[in-house]
Order: C-alpha cells, then structure tokens, then sequence
C-alpha cells in the first residue's frame, strides 16, 4: 500500500457571482477568483488522513490544465500532499476536455504511478459531471467506491460507506480502486503556515498528454436540431446509433 | 548616478521570482527621495522598483481579487499565507464576529485554531513552535484575521508582537523554550503590562516597583489598560528597580498567570474590541524567581520601546483588517441598495467616499508593508513603523465612520457590521502609542534626519 493520487481541479471560487460573457460563449474567467474545487479539498484531506494513519507512504496531487493549475496543486502540497503532477493542457484543448479526456489520464498515470488508490472528487462545482471518478474506474477495470461519506482501509480492502438516494450503502472493494469523496466525508483542514513553507520546496513534475499516450480531445461537432420525436428517431435509426 | 531597478512584473506567479539573490538593488520606494540599499536577498523590495506615479504597476491584481491591494505581487508563499488566513476568517470568523462583541466572549475555540495554523507564533522559529516566517507574512496574517474579527486579530497581534516578541529578542534560550513554545499553540497565550494608571503616554515614569529580596524579586504596583489579561497564562512586566535612574532604572519581568502576589481588577466594559479582555494587573509582593529577569537590568524601558516600535506593524495591520472589513461592508451595500432609481454605487457623493475610503486604506497598507520589509531587511524602522501605524489608524476610523454614513440608517443597527467596525477601529488610534505620540516619533526622526 504504497501510493495514493488525489485529482484536484481548478475551479471558479464557490462564493463568486458567475457572470456569462456578452458574446454568450461561455462565462467570464479572466480576472475571477479560482480556488480548489471543494469536493477535491475533501478528498486531498482524505488521502493526507490516510497517510497521517499510515495506511499509506506517499500521496501525489495531480491537476490537469494550463499554468495556472499550479496554484491548486501548490495548495494540496499546502495540505499535505508528498508532490505534485501537472499535466499541461492549454488554450482551445482546455475548453474542450471533458471528463473522457481526464479520465484517460489519470488512468495513465494510475499506472504509471503504480498507485494503489485515486482518489477524486465527486464532481467539480463548475460542469457538475460527476463522470470522471466513474470513468477512470473503467478504464483501469478497478472497482470504485463513489460518494463516500467514510473510508476504512482493512488489510487489502477498502470498507466504503456511500451516500445514496436510498440512504448509506456499504461495500468493501479491493485495492487498487477509485474513490470518490462526497461532502460529509471530512471537513478539510486549513493550511497550516510550516506547511505552506515547506510546499514551496516539493516537486511538482511538468508533462503533456501525448506523454501518457493520451490523445487530443476530439472537436466537438455541432448538433442537429429536429422537429418531432419521429424525426429523431428517423435519425438516429439512420446513423446506426439505434 | 541613482540607479533606478524596475522590476515589473511578468505577472504570473513563479518560484523562479523568489529565488536568486539581488545584491546590490536600489531600489525607489514612492516619489520620496528615500534611498534603500539591500545588500541581501529580498526579492520583495526589489519589486517595490518603479517608474514616477506610474499607474501600470499599481494596476495589477493578486488572483483577481478585487479589493487587495496591488503593488506587486506579493510572493507565492506569502500570497498562500495570504489566502489561507482570509478563508479561516471569512468561514470561522466572519460569521460569529458579531456574538463575540455583543457578549464580550474571549475567542478560546479559534484562537487554539489559529494556534494550530501556526498564527499565534508567525515570526517564532520552527525549533521554538513557531511558523518561522518573516514581519510581512505577520503583518498579513494579523490584517486578513482582523477584517473577519477585530478583536480576534487584536489577540493575535498582542501575542505575536508583545509578548512573544520581547522574550524572542532579549530573551535566554532557556526563557525562550519556558515562555514561548507554550505560547505558540493557542492554548496559552500572553499579555504585556507597561502603563500604570498614573502614565500612559509618559512610560519612563513607572511607579511599579521591584526589589530583590535572596533569590527572588518581589513586585509592587498596579498595571492598567492590559489586553489579553484576564485570559493569559503570563505576562511580560514593567517594574522600576532603580528609581534614581528614571527611565533607566525600569526592568522587564517575566510573570506567569495565575500567581500569588498578581490579581486582577474588573473587565473594563469597552467601546470596541469586546471579545477581548482588558483589566489592570494588581501586585502585592508578587515573589517572582531572579531567572525571570528578560533582559538585563535597566534595559526594561529600551525592551519596552523597541517592542512597541514592532507591535507598531501589528496594530497597524490590525488596522488595516478593520478598515478593509468596513469599506468592504459600504462596497458591498453600495451595490445592492437602491434609491433614487439605481444602486447608490452611481451616486457621486458615495462613489467618492468609497474612493476616498479606498486610497485611505491602499496608502496604509504599503507603509505597512514597507516598515514589515525594512524589519525584515534589519534596516531601521521606527519612523515608517510610527507612520504605518498612525496612517493604518487614522484610515480605520475613517473608513468605520464613512461606512456607517454610506450604510444610512442600517449602519447604526447591529444587524449589519459597519457599527462595529466603527467601534474596533477607535482603539487603534490609542493603544500601542496614541497618533500624538506617533506624530512625536515621527517628527523625531525626521528631524534627525534633517540635522547638519
């Protein structure tokens, strides 16, 4: 049980007011506060806990993103975080990437890592997709334990309680897996000021998708718009979707 | 020739800003003709380099954030420091500041918090407990702890600067490891006990006295006016041991609390800052052991001066938190409440208020900063330290009083913080050194500064 990855995102700060761009393509980002998508402080704290518990050696932070994703990653080493991973993704390719995208990546670097545990957020406060856990448990064929509200590691499992619609269900899944945090899974801690110090010396390691194998984000292509339910399914039927 | 270093910004927060050594900047600070030789690293002051009044420096924003101040940007630890302490007080403190002032409540639960964050001991070295950074990460952290909670801040800054502060400076190692690793965690903290009620201003003239007596010092006299007292676990004193000496014949003393000989008068029902305690300290042959002597004998008075010259910064900063808190208040309000069909915010008359408010607060603040950086260079300081603090007070009542106005009939009532803020602010203009004595201070050493 060596090594635990925590993906933390860069996120508009919960308490700003969103505004949308005047051409409407989207909302505004420049000059806007961003901070650690909260549900990603959750889980650095989660993994920072398991460590201070000695379940686990090193927790690694990694954030996806252009430079400006350094900032978070330095604030989870802040936390606790042993060092740091940015993989750099800038411009049109990162308003394009989407939970897939990511989801590829981690899974890469899962393996690479040789982590026993990737530990993510829920979901991010800015798109709400709730995929990326999910998706990098397929794709790695790793069991996942999502919305965790507590985490118990026993030997070579993990006891995970999850908050469901029906209530809290309970399963025990086999390392390695995914986890995903959800909000009553602890309250995060305020960096202390030693640790703020001490975050400036740890590594944060620079590479770009292609290193991992991952390619670049498919255009998006535009949709179609159809008059009637009969005309969809003409439609789809016609593309060989169904 | 003056060299003048312009350091602009590339404005994206990098390590590489923070390392490298710049021996031999000079750099320009305002318009003023005041030169600073760095023979050190402090890649701080090397950002402070700029062309005459330019607006193009003054225009950079830290992480988008509206209401910080910009001269530069502030290097990425001290800017994390930053943060941090502003999100403890916007989620912990912002929201129970106003139960602490109505029922005068000490802050135990946050302090012990803050103490755990590293707040309480910020200069403090990581062996003795402490954070181990420097005066501006202090002065930071005492002004983003202030705008959630003046009083919070204001223990913060007693603390730090008063307490920890002398006994870091003048203290033995043995002192140092008794009376200040404690004291770094937040369970214990101190107070500092020089005026009397017969001086204030008029410190030399101590009527508290001490004796020897075997092995011990025996202690005499009222303290009055002490912050922190009736919540502190010891107290840095002022005693004369010499009276033909007048204000060389005063020695600091190391006192703990509770202790036979010192008890405590009545809460002083304050104005403002009414989370924290205040009350005069009452010694009736309080036997302290000769160990607990700070400093050499005699140097009390230079002990007490040069602290204060620091705890300057501090209130400064605390100031600065409070004034911010307020013009964030009218900012806020000015937005949001309309009348005469828009929001008051298009109004001339409350846009300039808000501007003044603004400039106020934006002109303290990098007076602050500059007395932190030169105490971090070891350069002297009294003078921007005594400006720091008289400008950072004077914008607190300000901005307290002219939010209060901008808020209307609401900035009277509890319901909304402006009357606090109005409240805390006041006492920054009187403890620590009232503006007079600053003025004095300031005048002294401008003064020498002119002399042939």
């Amino acid at each position: 049980m060596s090594r635990v990855l925590v993906g933390v995102k860069r996120v508009i700060d919960y308490a700003v007011k969103i505004r949308v761009k005047p051409d409407h393509s989207g909302v505004v980002t420049d000059g806007v506060k961003h901070s650690m998508n909260p549900f990603c402080e959750i889980a650095v704290e989660e993994a920072v806990k398991l460590k201070e518990k000695k379940f686990i050696k090193e927790v690694v932070a990694v954030s996806c993103g252009p430079t400006q994703v350094t900032e978070t990653i330095r604030t989870a080493l802040a936390m606790g975080c042993d060092r740091g991973i940015h993989v750099e993704v800038s411009g049109k390719d990162y308003e394009a990437m989407g939970p897939l995208q990511i989801s590829k990546i981690f899974a890469a670097l899962a393996k690479k890592e040789e982590a026993s545990l990737v530990i993510l957020g829920k979901q991010a406060i800015d798109d709400d997709c709730n995929q990326t856990g999910q998706m990098t448990a397929a794709l790695l064929d790793w069991p996942q334990g999502t919305f965790a509200s507590e985490v118990t590691i026993d030997g070579e499992k993990v006891k995970v309680v999850r908050e469901i619609d029906g209530g809290l269900e309970t399963i025990k899944i086999s390392m390695p897996a995914v986890l995903t945090a959800d909000l009553r899974l602890n309250t995060p801690r305020y960096a202390t000021l030693p640790n703020i110090m001490k975050a400036k010396k740890k590594k944060i390691a620079n590479m770009k998708p292609a290193d991992l194998g991952v390619d670049e984000p498919p255009t998006r292509l535009a949709g179609v718009k159809v008059e009637t339910v009969d005309d969809l399914v003409a439609k789809l039927k016609a593309n060989g979707t169904i | 020739m003056l060299q003048r270093w312009l350091s602009f910004w590339k404005f994206l927060p990098s390590p590489q800003r923070n390392s490298g050594a710049l021996s031999g900047t000079i750099g320009f600070l305002a318009n003023s003709l005041t030169l600073i030789h760095l023979p050190g690293p402090n890649p701080l002051i090397a950002q402070f380099g700029w062309v005459d009044s330019s607006r193009k420096t003054l225009g950079l924003c830290v992480s988008g954030c509206r209401s910080l101040s910009s001269l530069a940007e502030l290097p990425e630890m001290h800017q994390m420091m930053r943060q941090t302490c502003r999100d403890y007080a916007d989620r912990e403190l912002g929201p129970i500041a106003g139960k602490l002032d109505k029922e005068h409540l000490f802050p135990a639960q946050q302090v012990r918090e803050l103490g755990a964050m590293g707040v309480m001991a910020v200069e403090v070295p990581e062996a003795l407990g402490g954070a181990g950074m420097d005066y501006l990460a202090y002065s930071l952290a005492v002004e983003e702890i202030s705008r959630g909670c003046g009083s919070t801040g204001c223990v913060v800054s007693v603390n730090n600067s008063l307490y920890i502060g002398p006994i870091l400076k003048f203290g033995t190692q043995k002192q140092k490891e008794q009376w200040i690793t404690p004291f770094t965690t937040g369970e214990k903290v101190g107070c500092f006990a020089l005026s009397e009620p017969g001086n204030g201003s008029d410190a030399g003239a101590a009527s508290t006295l001490a004796r020897q007596e075997g092995e011990e010092w025996v202690l005499n006299g009222t303290k009055a006016w002490i912050t922190n007292s009736w919540d502190a676990s010891a107290t840095v004193i002022f005693a004369t041991t010499d009276k033909s000496l007048k204000h060389k014949g005063i020695s600091a003393f190391l006192v703990p609390m509770p202790h036979p000989g010192l008890s405590l008068g009545k809460k002083e029902d304050k104005l403002g800052i009414r989370a924290t305690s205040t009350a005069n300290l009452i010694l009736e042959d309080c036997k302290i052991p000769l160990g607990n002597m700070l400093g050499s004998r005699g140097s009390g008075f230079k002990i007490a001066m040069q602290t204060l010259d620091s705890g300057r910064i501090g209130i400064a900063s605390q100031a600065l938190g409070i004034a911010q808190a307020a013009l964030d208040c009218a900012a806020d309000y000015a937005h949001k409440r309309t009348a005469f069909g828009a929001p008051i915010g298009k109004l001339q008359a409350v846009q300039f208020k808000l501007a003044d408010m603004a400039v106020a607060v934006e002109s303290a603040r990098l007076l602050t900063w500059k007395a932190a950086m030169l105490k971090d260079a070891k350069k002297p300081f009294t003078k921007e330290a005594a400006m720091a603090k008289l400008a950072a007070s004077e914008a607190a009542t300000f901005c307290g009083h002219q939010s209060i106005q901008v808020l209307g009939g609401m900035g009277y009532v509890t319901d909304m913080p402006a009357e606090r803020h109005y409240r805390d602010a006041r006492i920054t203009e009187i403890y620590e050194g009232t503006s007079e004595i600053q003025r004095l201070v300031i005048a002294g050493q401008l003064l020498k500064e002119y002399a042939s």
